[in-house]
C-alpha cells in the first residue's frame, strides 16, 4: 500500500515534448508507471517515444483515462498548466517546475483546492511508491525499496540521501513524497502526515523539513494530536544565517522566525525523534520505531487488566502476531 | 530583488500615494542644493542602502539648513554604514535621499506580505509605527492587525476601511488612510512584490496620509514580467560572489567559516553545512550547484569557493540522481586541475554510477580524500583544516 501514487495511477505529462519532460516520462515508464500520454498545445495528434500527445488536458483525460499529471511546463506558464489539470478533473497533480512566481502559486493553490485535487510541489522531485511500481517525478527510482516507511520532505537530493540511508538499513518505503521548497506549496507536511497515518501500508514516518515558514511546527502539532505511528524528523539549515535565502525560495529565516531550533523544539515536544545530523536520518527512524514498539509492549500488559480497555481502531486492525515492525522491508 | 527607498517611493507615487517631496544626491554639495530647492526649514538626509535599521546606524539625519545638510551628507558618505542588519564591516553609501520635513502627527506601520501559513498575501498594520516591528510583534502581538489581501484583486474596500478604523486615526482621515492601504496592496499585487513595507506611515498636521519611508522587495521569480523594474537592480549592493554565482546558475551564500562546501540540491547543501558544524567545523559558504549541474558549472563553483580567502579546505558532497557521479567526478577532477588544488579536498559521492565516479577520483593522481558517508566526510574535512 501507499499514498496517492499507486498501480492504478494513469499518468500524463504536461510539457512532454520538452527535453526534461520527455526524458522523465521515459524514466517513469521504465520504472513501471503507466504513462498514458502527454500534453503540448499545438502538438496534439502526434506521438513522441510512443506517447500519444494531446492539445489539452481535457482531451488527454477523455482519450486516455488519465488521473494524474506530471508538469514540466516552464515557470511563466506552469500555474496555468496546474489550473488546466485541476479543471480537467485530474486528481493528482505533480508540478516539478521551479521558479514559479509566488502570487501565481497562491492562485493555483486556490484552483486546486476548489477542485478537490491533490497538488504536489511545485519545485519538487515528485512522488514515488516503490511497492506499487509507480514513480511520478525526477528521483532516481533504483535507490528506493518497497516497505512501510513513509517519507515526506521539502528537499530533493536530501530526500534521496534519506531514502538511501533507509534502504541501507533494510527499511523500505511505502511512499516518498517531495513536497517542494517554495513558500506556497500544494501538499504540506501536515497533509502528507494525515495520508500516511491513514495508510495501512505505512508503519512509520520520516519527515524532513528545512528553515523558513512554520509548516513543520504545524505538522508537529498535528502529530501530537492525530498521529499514532512513530515519526522521526530532521530540519536542514541549523547553520543558515537569518535573512538569507538558502537556494529554495521558501528557505529563509525572516524576522527571526522559521529557525531550525524552533522547529526542532516543536517536533520534540510532539514526541518526534529528531535527528541532529543528516547522517543519522535512517538510524533515527529505526530508533523511533524501536521505541514505539517498546512503549506498546509496556502499555499492552497493564491494558489487559483494565476493565474499560476498549481496543482502539489501530490495535484492532493490527494483529499482535504481526512480525518485526522494526524491519518491515525484509521479506 | 530589493529596491532602494527612493525606488519604492516611485512605485508608491505611480499608485497615487503621497510621499514627501525629495531629491537624490551623490555628494555633500548636492545635498545642500537639494535642501535649498526643497525650500523648507527642515529636511531629512537618508542613506540609500538595501540594509534596514539605517536610523540606528546613523544613516538618517534631520537637518535645519543647507549647511547642516552638507555636513550630514558628508558624514554619512564618508564611511561604511553599520546597521543591525549589515554586520560589523558595514556597507558603502553611494546615494542619499534628501526629503522635506513634515509636520507629523500619528506614526503608523503598514506592510503587505505573503503569509505562508494562510497561503495568501496579507496587510499587516499597527498604530505603533516608527518602531522596530519585530519588537512590537514580540512585546505586544495584539498591537499588530491583519487583513487578507486577494492575490488578484487586492485589498477590498471594506477591509481597508475596517483596518483604518481599527488603527484609530481621526475620523476625517479614515477614507484617506483606507485609500493608502489599498494602494499599498495594489503595489504588492501589480509589481509581484514579496514585501511592501511603510514604517512609518504618517498623518500630517495638514490632514494628509504620507508614506514617510518605503521598503519593497520584488519576487525574483516574477521579474520576467516586470522588465522595467528588473532594470532597477543595484548590483553594487549585493555580494559580488553571490552575483557571479547567480549568473552561472548557481546558488551561493557567503558564510563566515573556512570550509568551502560544494553540494547538489538546496536541502542537502544546508544539511552539509549542518554536519560540518556538528563535527566542530565552520562552513565558509552555502553552494547548491543544482540538480543537473554541468562540468562547466562544477568548475565555476570551485573557482567561486577558492576566491574566498578564508577557505582552507573544500568538501564536495554529491548525491547523484539524474546527475551521474562519474560526470561529477570528472568535473571535480578537471576543476581541481584547472584552478590548482592548494587546499585539502574531501569528496563524498553516492548514487548513480558511484563506483565509476570513485574510480575517476582515485586514478586522477590528485590528493583527493574520499569519504564513505556524510559524517565521515565532515570528520575528514574538519580534521584536514585543523
Amino acid at each position: 500500500m501507499s499514498i496517492l501514487a499507486t498501480k492504478h495511477t494513469r499518468l500524463i505529462t504536461q510539457g512532454i515534448t520538452g527535453s526534461a519532460g520527455l526524458f522523465h516520462s521515459k524514466g517513469c515508464r521504465d520504472y513501471g508507471t503507466q504513462v498514458v500520454g502527454g500534453v503540448t498545445p499545438g502538438r496534439g495528434g502526434t506521438k513522441v517515444e510512443g506517447f500519444p500527445v494531446f492539445d489539452t488536458v481535457a482531451d488527454a483525460v477523455r482519450k486516455t483515462g488519465a488521473n494524474a499529471t506530471m508538469i514540466f511546463v516552464p515557470a511563466p506558464f506552469a500555474a496555468d498548466a496546474v489550473e488546466e489539470a485541476a479543471e480537467a478533473g485530474i486528481q493528482l497533480i505533480v508540478c516539478i517546475t521551479e521558479g514559479i512566481p509566488a502570487l501565481d502559486e497562491t492562485r493555483m493553490k486556490r484552483a486546486v483546492t476548489a477542485a478537490g485535487a491533490h497538488l504536489i510541489g511545485p519545485n519538487c522531485p515528485g512522488i514515488i511508491s516503490p511497492g506499487e511500481k509507480c514513480k511520478i517525478g525526477i528521483m532516481p527510482g533504483y535507490i528506493h525499496t518497497a516497505g512501510k516507511v513513509g517519507v515526506v520532505s521539502r528537499s530533493g537530493t536530501l530526500t534521496y540521501e534519506a531514502v538511501w540511508q533507509l534502504s541501507a538499513l533494510g527499511l523500505g518505503q511505502s511512499t516518498c513524497v517531495g513536497i517542494g521548497g517554495d513558500p506556497v506549496i500544494g501538499t504540506t507536511h501536515t497533509d502528507a502526515l494525515r495520508l500516511f497515518e491513514e495508510d495501512p501500508g505505512t508503519d512509520a514516518i520520516l519527515m524532513i523539513g528545512e528553515i523558513g515558514g512554520s509548516a513543520e511546527e504545524e505538522a508537529a502539532a498535528f502529530v501530537k494530536q492525530h498521529v499514532t505511528k512513530p515519526v522521526a524528523g530532521f530540519i536542514a539549515g541549523a547553520t543558515a544565517p537569518p535573512g538569507k535565502r538558502m537556494g529554495h525560495a521558501g528557505a529563509i529565516i525572516a524576522g527571526g522566525k522559521g529557525t531550525a531550533a524552533e522547529k526542532q523544539a516543536a517536533m520534540r515536544a510532539a514526541g518526534i525523534a529528531v535527528a541532529l545530523s543528516p547522517a543519522d536520518l535512517g538510524t533515527t527512524l529505526a530508533k523511533a520505531v524501536r521505541m514505539a514498539k517498546e512503549r506498546k509492549g509496556a502499555k499492552r500488559r497493564p491494558a489487559t487488566a483494565q476493565p474499560v480497555g476498549k481496543p482502539t481502531k489501530k490495535a484492532a486492525a493490527k494483529p499482535a502476531s504481526k512480525a518485526k515492525p522494526g524491519k518491515p522491508a525484509r521479506r | 530583488m530589493k529596491l532602494h527607498e527612493h525606488q519604492a517611493k516611485e512605485l508608491f507615487r505611480r499608485a497615487g500615494l503621497s510621499t514627501p517631496r525629495g531629491e537624490l544626491a551623490a555628494h555633500a554639495k548636492e545635498a545642500a542644493a537639494c535642501f535649498t530647492r526643497l525650500g523648507g526649514r527642515l529636511a531629512v538626509v537618508k542613506a540609500q542602502v538595501h540594509a534596514g535599521g539605517r536610523g540606528k546606524g546613523g544613516g538618517v539625519k534631520l537637518v535645519r539648513s543647507a549647511q547642516e545638510a552638507e555636513s550630514a551628507a558628508a558624514a554619512i558618505l564618508s564611511r561604511p554604514l553599520v546597521t543591525p542588519q549589515t554586520g560589523p564591516e558595514g556597507v558603502t553609501v553611494r546615494r542619499l535621499l534628501v526629503e522635506e520635513g513634515l509636520d507629523l502627527r500619528r506614526q503608523l506601520y503598514a506592510a503587505v506580505l505573503l503569509d505562508r501559513a494562510s497561503e495568501t498575501p496579507i496587510l499587516m498594520a499597527s498604530a505603533e509605527g516608527g518602531m522596530d516591528i519585530e519588537e512590537v510583534a514580540a512585546k505586544k502581538p495584539k498591537a499588530i492587525l491583519r487583513e487578507v489581501v486577494d492575490p488578484v484583486t487586492g485589498l477590498s474596500a471594506f477591509r481597508a476601511r475596517r483596518m483604518a478604523f481599527a488603527l484609530g486615526v481621526e475620523k476625517e482621515l479614515v477614507p484617506a488612510l483606507a485609500t493608502v492601504l489599498r494602494g499599498l496592496a495594489k503595489v504588492f499585487v501589480d509589481c509581484d512584490a514579496s514585501l511592501v513595507e511603510v514604517n512609518p506611515l504618517v498623518t500630517t498636521g495638514d490632514g494628509r496620509v504620507v508614506c514617510l519611508d518605503g521598503k519593497v522587495t520584488l519576487d525574483d521569480n516574477a521579474l520576467f514580467r516586470h522588465k522595467d523594474l528588473a532594470a532597477w537592480r543595484d548590483v553594487a549592493e549585493e555580494d559580488p560572489t553571490e552575483v557571479k554565482a547567480g549568473e552561472a546558475g548557481l546558488s551561493y551564500v557567503k558564510l563566515h567559516g573556512n570550509i568551502g562546501c560544494l553540494v547538489n540540491g538546496a536541502g542537502l547543501a544546508m544539511a552539509t553545512m549542518d554536519v560540518v558544524k556538528l563535527h566542530g567545523g565552520e562552513p565558509a559558504n552555502f553552494l547548491d550547484v543544482g540538480g543537473g549541474a554541468t562540468e562547466q558549472q562544477v568548475t565555476t563553483a570551485f573557482r567561486l569557493i577558492l576566491e574566498d580567502p578564508s577557505v582552507k579546505g573544500i568538501l564536495v558532497n554529491i548525491f547523484g540522481g539524474i546527475m551521474k557521479c562519474d560526470v561529477v567526478a570528472q568535473g571535480v577532477v578537471n576543476a581541481a586541475r584547472a584552478v590548482g588544488l592548494k587546499h585539502p579536498l574531501v569528496v563524498r559521492l553516492e548514487g548513480t554510477n558511484v563506483e565509476l565516479g570513485r574510480k575517476i577520483l582515485k586514478e586522477s593522481g590528485l590528493a583527493i580524500t574520499s569519504a564513505s558517508d556524510m559524517a565521515d566526510a565532515a570528520r575528514k574535512i574538519v580534521e584536514a583544516v585543523r
